[in-house]
């Protein structure tokens, strides 16, 4: 491993303006991904700034109800918090879906932003890949291509991004705040990580120096219901093959039945007033599923209706030679993940 | 670029200069002579490394020692002494949870780690609706062990007697905590951790 300068943080402004000012500085978090990374000789940053010191570990309410997750908070803690297991369950399953426990005991939530992808090909440094080493060429394209894209790939890279954590994130319309030398800025999550067109190498929208400080969740509905689906090799302690996460919010047609008189009518089906859908480990991004979302804002939440609306999305899906069962994985998640979530409200609203 | 770094390892305060890109690992087995937590892929893929690392279970070969001053660390070995072995540890003996052993210290980490976090309420990937409903606390059942212990292979395979390890020290820690509740001022005859019990100064 490269030997390097390491430097502990005090506050945020003297962490910024160290890295910053050293083209070839890197933060550290938990370190789980960028240790291992400078061990494997993809990256050998010559200064190593370590934020865990600072004070950005709290899980704040805000009182526009919004809830403000600080960068260094780890993700079990996160995935543990009450007030995410009962208004986010899509958060906590997302990331209790990822690593191990003893991983999720170190890892960050900015640093699960910034983790990079686990494409083989990538990690390999003896095989050529755009992006780790740009112009060099992608391995993958001719490879094993299991693990790989099948929506917004270049003809430079195929890779996906690994995080569950973002896919749910992406669902509930995060927002990133980040702190560079030029101020604070907010990139909603949907737009902070890049397709990879012909750079590759820029895995996220972030500038030199810029530093994660929190991520921020909007309220969501008081009856939007969320929830996290993976489908991997293993049942546990795998990367995603495909995952969805999806934020439901319904309209439960009124019982027209006659009080007292007869037995009720049984309503008929539902309506999606509301409908955010994100997939994970199909492109080099959470992938925000807008043309479902939009296929199926105000139709009934039936099915049919589910079906259509994930074939809806994955029209434009360009598969390789190992990866085409990810068209129909992903179509079934997708149906399967709304059919639960409509039933699961469905029977909540009855018991009203 | 080289550091000083003090650190706590089972209840002994131990200093070392290392480069800066020395793992905690490393410094513990290569620089402090701890051999107890165990170099295996040294990627933070198969958990022979696992630590508890200021009372949470944690990977050690993914860690900077320099990032950890000051930290507290307790290792399979500094659970305990011979004679007087922690639930967990007999409950491995018991069951013959190992075969080989290589494992083992990493494995006994994270079962005292997730059994606290469990004790703690965290919820895992298959706890049924996250926990939320339930305020009887974490089940460990099968599932639930098989999910919290993911993250620490066996190349062996002796999983099916480490789930019945950890099945029986689960039974002890909540038979403990029974006892514990019912007679609150006798919590250290009933001999189990409790969630956020710092082991640091165990071995005497």
């Amino acid at each position: 491993m490269i030997p390097f300068d390491y430097r502990r943080a005090i506050d945020v402004d003297s962490a910024v303006a160290a890295a910053t000012a050293n083209p070839r500085a890197a933060y550290l978090g938990g370190g789980t991904n960028v240790v291992d990374h400078m061990k494997l000789g993809i990256t050998g940053p010559g200064m190593l700034v370590d934020i865990t010191g600072l004070p950005l570990d709290e899980i704040k309410e805000l009182p526009d109800g919004r809830l403000r997750i600080g960068a260094t908070v780890r993700n079990s803690d996160l995935a543990a918090d009450p007030l995410i297991r009962r208004r986010y369950p899509v958060l906590s399953q997302a990331l209790l879906a990822g690593a191990s426990g003893q991983l999720r005991n170190l890892a960050t939530t900015g640093g699960n932003l910034l983790q990079r992808t686990r494409c083989v090909y990538f990690q390999n440094v003896t095989t050529p890949c755009n992006k780790r080493e740009p112009g060099s060429g992608c391995s993958a394209l001719e490879g094993y291509t299991r693990y790989h894209a099948i929506l917004g790939a270049s003809a430079d890279c195929v890779a996906v991004h690994p995080s569950d954590m973002a896919v749910a994130m992406a669902a509930l319309d995060a927002v990133v705040v980040v702190t560079g030398v030029h101020g604070e800025r907010s990139i909603p999550l949907r737009d902070f990580h890049r397709l990879p067109g012909r750079e590759p190498e820029r895995d996220t929208v972030l500038d030199h120096g810029e530093l994660i400080i929190a991520v921020e969740l909007p309220a969501l509905p008081a009856r939007a219901r969320s929830s996290y689906r993976k489908v991997r090799d293993r049942a546990s302690y795998a990367f995603a093959l495909v995952s969805v996460a999806a934020v439901l919010e319904l309209e439960i047609p009124e019982n027209r039945g006659t009080v007292g008189a007869h037995p009720a009518q049984p309503p008929g089906p539902a309506l999606i007033k509301d409908i955010r859908l994100a997939l994970g480990g199909v492109a080099h991004k959470p992938w925000r599923a807008s043309r479902a979302e939009e296929f199926l804002r105000g139709k009934e939440a039936v099915e049919e209706n589910f079906r259509r609306a994930a074939e809806e999305e994955l029209d434009s899906a360009a598969t390789l030679r190992d990866n085409a069962f990810k068209v129909p994985m992903s179509r079934n998640t997708i149906v399967a993940v709304l059919r639960d979530l409509t039933a699961a409200q469905a029977g909540k609203e009855q018991q009203r | 670029m080289e550091a000083n770094v003090t650190l706590h390892v089972d209840g002994e305060e131990r200093s070392a200069v290392v480069e800066t890109r020395t793992t905690l690992l490393d410094l513990l087995r290569d620089k402090l002579g701890v051999s107890s937590p165990k170099k295996g892929c040294d990627h933070g893929q198969c958990g022979a490394c696992t630590v508890l690392l200021n009372g949470r279970r944690a990977t050690t070969c993914l860690a900077f020692a320099v990032a950890h001053e000051g930290a507290s660390i307790t290792t399979a070995d500094g659970l305990a002494d011979v004679g007087d072995l922690h639930p967990v540890q007999q409950a491995f003996l018991d069951q013959d949870g190992f075969q080989c052993g290589y494992c083992t210290p990493g494995q006994i980490c994270s079962a005292v780690g997730m059994l606290d976090e469990a004790a703690a309420g965290q919820p895992s990937h298959v706890t049924p609706n996250g926990g939320v409903s339930d305020p009887t606390g974490i089940k460990l059942t099968d599932a639930e062990i098989r999910e919290r212990m993911s993250g620490n292979l066996c190349r062996c395979g002796a999983y099916v007697n480490i789930v019945a390890a950890i099945r029986q020290a689960a039974g002890a820690q909540a038979a403990g905590a029974q006892a514990a509740g019912t007679a609150a001022d006798d919590t250290q005859a009933a001999g189990t951790p409790t969630a956020g019990t710092d082991y640091s100064g165990d071995r005497s």
